[in-house]
């Protein structure tokens, strides 16, 4: 699975331009579905089973697009200025690299003259592409760059860019791969544009109409010097309570929380106070829709290293298994 | 060149008081001018005017082009007797503009003005504060009356000042004249579906059910962008200048609402350069349009913006070059008689 996870981190993605994450996905899943679709705004929809003999039509949903940047302005000397796309936070911006659409390389730094003992605003950031001019650089206005970061293999830990939410897709495909048999008819959707505010989600949910949604996602953790949250990594998946945008329906956090523990699974209570995640989205889809959430507790969400751990990730695997392969313990 | 009679159109519809939740001024004229030419007209439960013009040949796309017809302004609260009305903002209105301005109140165009003392009465240190909206009161004239929850807009009329022109809310009637002009030249390969919404400017309220009803392939926001294009001071370079006047039609990669589908514009770039029609990148940024709400109706819908450059939106007068209009139209009518269906079929990356 580690080659996954970093096959999958590196590669390029930011919202809205997620044809090469997309493409890599397919590839994977492609000998483990009954069938596939791409929709209009770009989401994958992967089918596997029918629902039959009280199983029922669940959408698994974890996003494709990464965080990212986006140049507005190319000055005269051929610097790149840029905003954001998704919640950026500037201070893990400087001295970072990036890499645009069309595969130009850069390096992120701020104005000379700027304080260099509190973080400057986003519009004082620039990238250096290497240009000398407005005329001979290859970046124009409009496009769109993602974090350069290689891939991190700390033993428990593994820690790359974009594991929000690369780790939640390598899930999906690892519970695929292992999803033999199922009474249900499960939709695997690789959902774009949810840095910028779960837009793809809503869109895929109202076409499959699901009975039951979850997110696979990333969720913060308190284990950390100066944190606060309960979860914690190595303790297992997080099932979600609650965050900013969605409080779970408690018949899904029970049905998650009895399946982990008839086998075995650790796991945590997630109340996330900040952030929310694709099950937002498809929770208010159409009449509405029972919703979860998944959570893999991942360190430094949103910078160049996020940080996860291992067996949590391989718990999760476990978990969405069991989810999947049975009758739901409801209607 | 713009012909004179589209001129007087735009000049009728910037005229027109048509302030969030109140368009019918605008919708009147829209509905005249587009019924001559669509297969079918319908005004929907908010408002919002739906023009179809259906295939005449080919396969059936739909496109959808999105106008707003309402504007930002100001809406009568309370009454505080002889001719005085507190109001308050609707849309987003820079407080800062407001006083002393005149302004045309409800449908009749009441005239009346936002007054405040004097600067015989003030010391140089009430000068110095801003003047909160709480303070500030319409004034319609002694004895004169208004019904409450009218809307009123600043009393700008439109001008034409050369190779420019000068009104309120070119801010969207720029789109609005824009999209009965295709609507007129339809293309006859495909389904046009021209939605003049309502309450853009509180939240993109109309497009997203329009879009609901319309169904289309895809969407386009026809409307107008600010252009803050001014000389930076000496040895510094203008960074957020949003767009500039002059340098054609503007097209949206991102702002806080779109991420705009990316075939469309690798679509709308090369007809452009087809054409030799100049046309711009839109800084990304904050904002939004109509595009944002299409986006996500339904099971989602590919959707683009494009924006006439216009100074000082959402102020007592905008101000924005006839030549950037011509090209916007241009731009657009050779898109509608180029667009296929394949155009949705390319690679959605790059």
């Amino acid at each position: 699975m580690k080659s996954l996870v970093e096959a999958l981190t590196q590669t390029f993605g930011p919202s809205g331009y997620e044809g090469a994450i997309r493409e890599r996905v397919q590839q994977e899943i492609a000998p483990f579905v009954d069938d596939m679709r791409i929709d209009a705004l770009g989401n994958l929809i992967a089918r596997k089973g029918r629902a039959q003999n009280g199983g029922q039509r669940i959408v698994v949903a974890a996003h494709l697009d990464e965080i990212g940047l986006i140049a507005t302005h190319i000055e005269e000397r051929g610097f790149v200025r840029f905003t954001s796309i998704g919640g950026v936070m500037v201070h893990t911006l400087i001295g970072g690299r990036v890499r645009f659409v069309n595969g130009i390389a850069g390096v992120i730094h701020m104005d000379q003259d700027e304080p260099r003992d509190s973080f400057p605003k986003l519009e004082k950031l620039f990238i250096d592409v290497g240009a000398t001019s407005a005329a001979d650089c290859p970046v124009r206005v409009g496009d769109m760059a993602a974090f350069e970061r290689p891939f991190l293999d700390l033993g428990r830990r593994w820690v790359a860019k974009s594991m929000d939410d690369r780790i939640g897709v390598a899930v999906m495909i690892e519970t695929l791969r292992t999803l033999q048999e199922t009474p249900n008819e499960v939709y695997f959707v690789f959902t774009v544009q949810e840095e910028v505010g779960t837009r793809g989600a809503a869109p895929a949910a109202f076409g499959l109409e699901p009975q039951v949604a979850l997110a696979v996602d990333v969720t913060r953790t308190g284990d950390v010097p100066g944190g606060k949250m309960a979860v914690a990594l190595g303790k297992g998946p997080a099932i979600k309570i609650l965050d900013s945008g969605m409080i779970a329906d408690p018949k899904v956090v029970e049905w998650m929380g009895g399946v982990a523990e008839r086998l075995g699974i650790p796991y945590q209570r997630e109340v996330l106070v900040g952030g929310t995640t694709d099950a937002r989205a498809m929770q208010l889809v159409r009449a509405g829709v029972p919703a979860g959430c998944l959570s893999i507790p991942c360190r430094y969400i949103h910078s160049p290293s996020e940080m996860v751990d291992v067996e949590d990730v391989q718990h999760s695997v476990r978990l969405l298994h069991a989810l999947l392969s049975q009758p739901l313990p409801f209607s | 060149m713009i012909p004179e009679s589209l001129l007087s159109l735009l000049e009728r519809l910037c005229n027109a008081v048509a302030v969030s939740g109140d368009e019918g001024e605008v919708r009147q004229i829209v509905l005249e001018e587009v019924r001559p030419h669509a297969d079918e007209v319908r005004v929907d439960a908010l408002g919002n005017v739906l023009a179809i013009r259906r295939a005449r040949s080919g396969d059936g796309l739909r496109v959808m082009l999105a106008a707003h017809m309402d504007e930002v302004g100001l809406m009568l609260v309370a009454e505080d007797g002889d001719g005085l009305y507190r109001f308050e903002t609707v849309g987003s209105v820079d407080e800062r503009y407001l006083v002393g301005k005149p302004v045309w109140v409800g449908k009749d165009h009441l005239p009346g003005v936002i007054g405040a003392r004097p600067i015989h009465l003030t010391t140089p240190e009430e000068r110095a504060r801003k003047l909160s909206l709480e303070s500030l009161r319409i004034d319609l004239g002694p004895g004169r009356k208004a019904e409450l929850g009218s809307r009123a807009t600043f009393a700008t009329p439109f001008r034409r000042l050369g190779a420019a022109i000068l009104a309120k809310s070119l801010d969207n009637r720029l789109g609005v004249a824009t999209v009965i002009e295709l609507l007129r030249n339809a293309p006859p390969h495909l389904e046009l579906q021209a939605a003049f919404t309502v309450q853009e400017e509180i939240g993109l309220r109309g497009a997203s059910v329009a879009a609901y009803a319309l169904q289309p392939h895809l969407g386009i926001a026809v409307d107008s962008t600010p252009a803050h294009d001014l000389p930076a001071p000496e040895g510094h370079e203008n960074l957020f200048y949003n767009t500039r006047l002059g340098a054609g039609p503007a097209i949206y990669r991102a702002d806080a609402a779109t991420l705009s589908d990316p075939r469309l514009v690798r679509f709308l770039e090369a007809v452009a350069q087809r054409h030799n029609i100049p046309y711009q990148i839109r800084q990304p940024g904050g904002g939004g349009t109509d595009a944002g709400a299409i986006q996500r109706t339904r099971e989602g819908i590919p959707a683009v913006s494009v924006s006439v450059p216009g100074r000082y939106p959402h102020s007592p007068a905008s101000l924005a070059l006839l030549e950037d209009w011509e090209n916007t139209l241009r731009l657009l009518q050779e898109a509608l008689n180029e667009l296929t269906a394949e155009v949705l079929e390319t690679e959605k990356n790059s």
